[in-house]
């Protein structure tokens, strides 16, 4: 599957409510995303960001057009099909939506575990690297209340990461992360593109990212209205 | 415990972590399933103690078939039967003896001014053998008129009153105008609808009761031959006899006249509808925790839905709530549901105890119910995307 993109989306609209409240969302949207590269969605609040981002990420049924993510079409995808793919994904979320009983490292088991019971120790030892890497090495036994709002993040997103996920997709993650943990997270995520292929897709507002990314596309009105690349100097 | 039930599901026990975490509403539900299983214990008591107290009578006797008139559902309702339906009866392969059995009820006024009505059998004292043990050792002493044997257990009686009968000095009282001596005890306690129970020879019965006739008993107690099934020797006498006389084994009229008591007798049905009542109140408890549990965890489960989290995943943790739930809230459930049932029973006299079979179902139901309300509870979940449970 190697040049095959990740996503690639073709005439994709999408309505929230139901009759007379029936309000489109999105309208017509074609995207192709590269393996490995990271494409930040941008917008004004309320231009479909979220929206879009839900519809490719499989957290959000598909009601016209076609969105295929690793090979396989969401339009008419089954539970099942969902559930398994969704596996495969990586989410950050502008809320951390950590399980609140659970630790910093049993929040992050829980994305590993879902792969399957594997040897307990190895996972917990996995949590513990993914935690470390974003500088909560003495925050691991820590319950989410005992953690300040850009350490939750910090958690969330190692949760993502841990499972080694294809395709990561991020609401805002660093929107409660200071400058270096918001640029910290970016580089990790950018270097996973390099070094294992994962794509990522991140709706942000924060133009310090701009310049790590990839790709550029700004939303308005759930129309795309530009597209661009962005060059690195090398 | 939470290392426990890691090591049991092989995966973290979300749903034990997510009770615990938050301590004070883990005991308002424990309360709440507690007061679930009271309900329905009390309830289950008091029917339970109506059914022991209709067969209770039964049980004295050591007789093998009972014949009734046709219209008689109890001991105690319907018309009298023809004595000659005895001497019939004798005539029938299979029997060998056929004993006529009155009942009635007396008041008896207490040397302590309190009145308890006392159910009052009327038997042959020439065959003390229809009674079980230790009954037919006592019941051949009644053949002097105006014996009687007394319930030591009645309900309101004074414990000192009967204390001396056993050493051998017998306790006289008036009912119905006569002077009664009462010659040896039995211990039955009290009933629904009387407080406790005199036995008595047929002659004694018929003198306390001057509108009986000796013609006309309630009911006739058959034994059977040695070796023979009662049931046939039913079936046999059901030929014999016309349609007037109800024919049934002890044990068959036994369990008839608990079916008629509690499902077409105001009381039983009272009862049972509180039963009913009960486990319908229970069930919205612990339905209404578990939903709670479930809408309060929303976002998060909708972030392990997004993981790849499935549907047996959720019905898991929320089973598992469930199961920790009914079992948590069962023990002090059931500890103040016994304590419930001595006080009862101390103040009605009526046998009101935890059996074991009882205590189980209630479990089993306390279980099935906190199982049935989570995968309800879980519902809400299975068709939502997850993006719209943020
Ligand atoms: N669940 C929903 N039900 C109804 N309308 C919705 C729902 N979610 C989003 N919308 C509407 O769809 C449009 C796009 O919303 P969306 O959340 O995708 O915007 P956004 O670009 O993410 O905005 P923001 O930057 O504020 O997060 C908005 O007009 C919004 O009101
Ligand atoms: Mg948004």
């Amino acid at each position: 599957m190697g040049n095959v993109s990740p996503i690639a989306v073709q005439g994709l609209n999408h309505w929230f409510g139901s009759a007379e409240a029936r309000k489109q969302a999105i309208w017509d949207v074609n995207l192709e995303v590269a393996r490995g590269s990271l494409t930040i969605l941008m917008g004004p609040s309320g231009s479909g960001k979220t929206t879009l981002l839900t519809l490719m990420g499989c957290l959000r049924e598909v009601q016209d057009g076609s969105v295929r993510l690793l090979g396989e079409e969401l339009n008419g995808a089954n539970e099942a099909q969902s559930v398994a793919l969704r596996r495969r994904l990586g989410f950050i979320f502008q809320a951390h939506n950590l399980h609140e009983s659970l630790t910093a490292t049993e929040n992050v088991l829980m994305g590993l575990e879902v792969h399957g019971r594997g040897n307990r120790n190895r996972q917990r030892a996995a949590a513990h690297h993914a935690l470390e890497l974003f500088g909560l090495g003495d925050r691991l036994d820590y319950l989410p209340a005992n953690l300040s709002g850009g350490q939750k993040q910090r958690v969330a997103v190692a949760r993502a990461l841990a499972g080694n996920p294809e395709v990561v997709f991020a609401d805002e993650p660093t929107a409660a992360l200071d400058k270096d943990s918001g640029r910290i997270v970016v580089e990790t995520l950018k270097a996973l593109g390099k070094e294992r292929g994962t794509t990522t897709i991140m709706v942000t507002h924060d133009n310090r990212i701009l310049e790590l990314s990839d790709r550029i596309v700004t939303l308005e009105d759930g129309r795309i209205v530009k597209d661009q690349q962005v060059s690195h100097q090398p | 415990m939470t290392w426990i039930l890691a090591k049991l599901f092989g995966r973290l026990p979300i749903g034990w972590m997510q009770l615990s975490h938050n301590r004070s509403r883990l005991f308002a539900a424990l309360a709440g399933v507690a007061f679930a299983n009271v309900l329905v214990f009390v309830q289950l008591g008091i029917l339970g103690a109506l059914n022991g107290t209709i067969t209770a009578p039964y049980a004295l006797f050591r007789a093998d078939i009972l014949m009734s008139s046709s219209d008689a559902n109890t001991l105690t309702d319907g018309s009298n039967i023809a004595r000659v339906r005895g001497f019939e009866a004798l005539g029938v392969a299979g029997v060998r003896d056929a004993t006529p059995l009155w009942i009635g009820n007396i008041e008896w006024l207490q040397q302590n001014g309190s009145t308890s009505t006392l159910q009052t059998f009327g038997l042959d004292p020439e065959r003390p053998e229809i009674f079980q043990p230790p009954l037919d050792e006592t019941v051949g002493r009644l053949q002097l008129e105006g014996t009687v044997l007394i319930d030591t257990a009645t309900r309101g009686v004074s414990s000192g009153d009967l204390a001396g009968i056993e050493q051998g000095s017998a306790y006289r009282f008036e009912a119905n105008g006569r002077t009664l001596s009462a010659i040896g005890t039995l211990s039955m306690g009290g009933g629904f609808s009387a407080d406790g129970t005199l036995i008595a020879s047929d002659q004694t019965f018929l003198r306390l009761f001057p509108n009986r006739s000796a013609a006309a008993p309630n009911h006739i107690l058959i034994t059977v031959e040695d070796g023979i099934d009662p049931h046939v020797v039913v079936e046999r006498l059901r030929m014999a006899l016309p349609e007037t006389v109800k024919i049934d084994t002890l044990l068959g009229a036994a369990e008839a006249d608990q079916q008629y008591q509690t499902t077409e007798r105001p009381t039983g049905i009272i009862f049972g509808f509180g039963v009913l009542i009960g486990v319908l109140v229970g069930l919205v408890i612990v339905y209404q925790i578990l939903s709670t549990d479930v809408a309060d965890h929303l976002s998060e489960y909708a972030t392990f839905k997004a993981m790849g989290y499935g549907q047996p995943f959720f019905l898991g943790i929320v089973f598992e709530e469930a199961i920790i739930l009914a079992f948590l809230g069962f023990v002090p459930g059931v500890v103040i549901s016994a304590l419930i049932y001595n006080g009862l029973s101390a103040a009605t006299g009526l046998p009101v105890e935890m059996e074991l079979s009882r205590a189980f179902s209630v479990f089993l139901g306390t279980l099935l119910a906190c199982a049935i309300s989570g995968a309800i509870a879980t519902r809400r979940l299975a068709g939502a995307d997850p993006a719209d449970l943020f």
